[in-house]
C-alpha cells in the first residue's frame, strides 16, 4: 500500500501503451471498419441499382414481347388479307378469262355461222341459178344476172 | 493458508506487494542482521517495504500491468495487422465490437478533434479490464505458484495491479498530465490560469470592485485548484477502492477454506457468487475509468470564455 516509484513506472507504462495503441492499433482497426462500412453502403447501393435495372429490363422485355405479339398479329392479318386478295384476284382473273373465252367462243361461233351463211348464200345462188336454169331451160348468163343474184344472197 | 499463519498474517501477506527497494545502511533486517551499506533488495516484511519509502518498486504490480497491457497490445495489434474489410471472423469481430463500442462512447462525450482520445479510451478500457480480471483468479493460485518458484512460501505476490494504489494513481496521473497539457494547448497558459482564477466568481474588472478582485481570485483559485486536483485522485482511488474491496472479500472468503469441510464448501459457493458479481464490478470500473478520462479530456478542451 506504500506509494513509491511504481507510481511513476505505471504512468510511463500508461503513456507507452496509449501511444502504441494510438499509433498502430486504433487507426488500422478504424480504417478497416470504415472501409467495410463504405463497402457495405456501396453494395447496398449497387443492389438497389440492380433491382431498378432488373425492373426496367423486365418492363422492357414485357414491352418487346407485347410489340412482337402485335407485330405478329399484324403480319398474320396482312397475310390473311393478302391471301384473300390473291384468291379474289384469281377469281377475278378466272372470271375474266372465262368471259374472254366465252366471248371468243361466241365470236368464233358467230364467225362460223356467218361463214356458213356465206356458204349457204353462195350455194343458194348457185342453187337458184341451177333451179332457174332448169326452170327456164336455158342457161343464164351468170354475168348478166350476177347483180340480181347478189341482191338475193344479201337478202338471206 | 501457507505454513501455519494466523488469519491476520494471511491477510497481511496477501495485501503486501513484492517490493524491491533501497534499504539504508544501518537498517536492521527482518532476521536481525544489520545492513553495512545502502542496499537494493526485496522486502521480506511489510515493515521493510514501508521503510524503503519512495525508492522502491512493486515488481508484481508493474510486472503484471506491463504483461497484461502487452497482452492487450499484442492481441489487438495482431488483429489490426490482419484485419480485412471483408466479412470479419472470430477474434476480429470481437475486437471490432470493442473498438466500435469505445468509439461511440468516446464520440458521445468528446466532441473535439483529437486522434488520441479514442485510442486512449480503448487502451484504458481493455487494460484496466484485464488487470481487474486478475481478481477473478482464485487468490491463492498465483501467489502459491510464485512462492514455489521463488522457493519461499512467504514470497509476496499480488496479481491484481489495480488493487495497488500506485497503479491506479499512476494511470490517473497520466490522465491528469494529459488534461493539463490539452488544457494549456487549447486555451494557452493564460487561458489555463484564467480558468483557475476567474471562475466560478468573475471578479469585477473596473471601479471600486477592483479592490476585492484579489480576494475573489484567491477564492476562485482555491475552489478550482481543489476540483482540479480532486479529478485524478478520485479517478485513481475509485478504481483502487473498488478492486481493493473486492480483493479483500475474496481473501476473507479464502480464509474459510482452511476452516473445515463445511466452511470450505460454503466458502466455495460464496467465492463463486462473489466472482459472478465481481464480473460486473470489474467491467463497470474499467468502463467508468474510460468514460471519466474522456470527460476530463472534454473538460480540458471546453472553453469557459466561449460558453459565458
Amino acid at each position: 500500500m506504500n506509494i513509491n516509484l511504481t507510481l511513476i513506472g505505471q504512468t510511463l507504462t500508461f503513456f507507452i501503451f496509449v501511444w502504441f495503441c494510438a499509433k498502430f492499433v486504433w487507426p488500422a482497426l478504424i480504417g478497416v471498419m470504415a472501409e467495410r462500412e463504405k463497402k457495405i453502403a456501396d453494395g447496398l447501393q449497387a443492389a438497389e441499382r440492380a433491382d431498378k435495372d432488373l425492373e426496367l429490363a423486365q418492363k422492357e422485355a414485357t414491352k418487346q414481347l407485347h410489340d412482337a405479339k402485335e407485330q405478329a398479329a399484324t403480319i398474320v392479318d396482312q397475310a390473311n388479307k393478302r391471301a384473300a386478295q390473291i384468291v379474289d384476284e384469281a377469281k377475278e382473273q378466272a372470271k375474266a378469262e372465262g368471259e374472254r373465252l366465252i366471248t371468243a367462243a361466241k365470236a368464233e361461233i358467230e364467225q362460223e355461222a356467218n361463214r356458213a351463211k356465206e356458204d349457204l348464200r353462195g350455194q343458194v345462188a348457185t342453187l337458184a341459178l341451177a333451179g332457174a336454169e332448169k326452170i327456164l331451160g336455158q342457161s343464164i348468163d351468170a354475168k348478166a344476172h350476177n347483180e340480181l343474184v347478189s341482191k338475193l344472197s344479201a337478202q338471206l | 493458508m501457507a505454513g501455519g499463519q494466523t488469519s491476520t498474517e494471511y491477510i497481511q501477506h496477501h495485501l503486501q506487494n513484492w517490493t524491491y527497494g533501497k534499504l539504508p545502511a544501518g537498517y536492521t533486517r527482518y532476521d536481525g542482521t544489520v545492513l553495512q551499506e545502502t542496499t537494493w533488495t526485496n522486502a521480506h516484511s511489510s515493515q521493510e517495504a514501508k521503510d524503503m519509502g519512495f525508492s522502491a518498486v512493486h515488481v508484481d504490480t508493474l510486472g503484471w500491468s506491463i504483461v497484461l497491457g502487452a497482452l492487450f497490445i499484442f492481441v489487438f495489434s495482431r488483429v489490426a495487422k490482419k484485419a480485412t474489410s471483408d466479412t470479419p471472423k472470430g477474434l476480429q469481430s470481437f475486437v471490432e465490437l470493442i473498438v466500435s463500442f469505445v468509439d461511440s462512447t468516446v464520440k458521445d462525450t468528446f466532441h473535439y478533434k483529437n486522434r488520441m482520445i479514442a485510442p486512449m479510451g480503448l487502451t484504458i478500457f481493455c487494460w484496466v479490464f484485464i488487470m481487474n480480471f486478475m481478481d477473478l483468479i482464485p487468490v491463492d493460485w498465483l501467489p502459491l505458484l510464485a512462492g514455489k518458484i521463488a522457493g519461499d512460501s512467504h514470497f509476496f505476490f499480488k496479481v491484481v495491479p489495480t488493487t495497488d494504489p500506485n497503479a491506479t494513481l499512476g494511470m490517473a496521473i497520466g490522465v491528469f498530465l494529459l488534461m493539463i497539457f490539452f488544457s494549456i494547448q487549447q486555451k494557452g497558459p493564460i487561458g489555463f490560469i484564467k480558468e483557475l482564477t476567474f471562475h466560478p466568481f468573475a471578479p469585477p474588472t473596473k471601479g471600486a470592485g477592483l479592490l476585492i478582485a484579489p480576494v475573489m481570485i484567491a477564492i476562485n483559485f482555491i475552489l478550482e485548484f481543489v476540483s482540479l486536483i480532486a479529478k485524478p485522485i478520485s479517478l485513481g482511488l475509485r478504481l483502487f477502492g473498488n478492486l481493493y474491496a473486492g480483493e479483500m472479500i475474496f481473501i476473507l472468503i479464502a480464509l474459510m477454506f482452511s476452516a473445515g469441510l463445511v466452511f470450505g464448501l460454503f466458502g466455495g459457493v460464496l467465492q463463486w457468487a462473489w466472482a459472478v458479481f465481481h464480473i460486473l464490478v470489474i467491467t463497470l470500473q474499467a468502463f467508468v475509468f474510460m468514460v471519466l478520462t474522456t470527460v476530463y479530456m472534454a473538460m480540458a478542451y471546453d472553453n469557459h470564455d466561449e460558453s459565458h
